[in-house]
């Protein structure tokens, strides 16, 4: 088993090469599931210019190895990718990635959808907005992704 | 006891981290809240005001407000996470 890779920094990351990679170390894979999250231009309606992305280190790594393992264990995938950035991104920017390799699309799929509910509720990142008008605000925790992550 | 403060705590408190030495008397990471909450009493800017919208991490795992304390833990203190 291939096990979980995980990257929490600044530095972007090219979605292909990471792909490549996973699908490399894990042979005997039929499907690999992929979800990636981009920075929106707007928030509620008023456009921002960047947001900041900070995290507690050592905490977070182990936070998101952990529900890497989790969903490792649960859908017996033959390996996973997390990548998290941190620091401050612009709209159209890569924030994050996370990729499951199994052997169906079944456990694949589902296991990406988990992987990204449980980062957004269950690892320590916190953002904040810089709007283009100059006003910033730490973006509130939502009912709805607490909902999404508790379906699992 | 190590504290760390993340977020719009962090901002609020003016400090990501200190150093603190609490009484006895605080067991739990809730007694622990509530004192660092008398600590700034008065203050328009209290960071603790409402410990409802406040996390906390103990040795840099989620943890309650019942966890017990031990002398020399890392204990963090956050709003809810909003990564992904």
């Amino acid at each position: 088993m291939a096990g979980a890779v995980v990257r929490i920094g600044a530095a972007d990351f090219e979605p292909g090469a990471e792909l490549r990679s996973l699908s490399e170390r894990t042979e005997g894979a039929g499907g690999l599931g992929c979800f990636i999250g981009i920075v929106r231009g707007e928030a509620a309606g008023r456009p921002i210019a960047a947001m900041t992305l900070e995290h507690y280190p050592g905490m977070t790594e182990r936070a998101v190895r952990a529900i890497a393992e989790e969903a490792q264990n649960r859908w017996h995938l033959l390996g996973t990718t997390v990548i998290h950035r941190v620091g401050r991104l612009t709209p159209g920017e890569r924030i994050v990635l996370v990729m499951a390799a199994a052997l169906h699309r079944g456990p694949a799929l589902e296991a990406t959808s988990f992987l990204i509910d449980w980062l957004k509720t269950k690892a320590p990142f916190w953002k904040k907005e810089h709007f283009t008008d100059g006003a910033e605000a730490w973006v509130a925790a939502r009912a709805s992704d607490e909902a999404a992550a508790t379906r699992w | 006891m190590r504290l760390l403060y993340f977020a719009w705590l962090r901002e609020r408190l003016g400090r990501a981290e200190e150093e603190v030495t609490p009484p006895p008397s605080v067991e739990t990471v809730a007694d622990l809240m509530a004192w660092l909450g008398a600590r700034e009493a008065g203050r328009t800017t209290a960071a603790f005001a409402e410990p409802g919208l406040i996390r906390a991490a103990v040795n840099q795992e989620f943890a309650g407000p019942g966890t017990r304390l031990a002398p020399g833990d890392e204990v963090a203190f956050f709003p809810p996470v909003t990564g992904g």
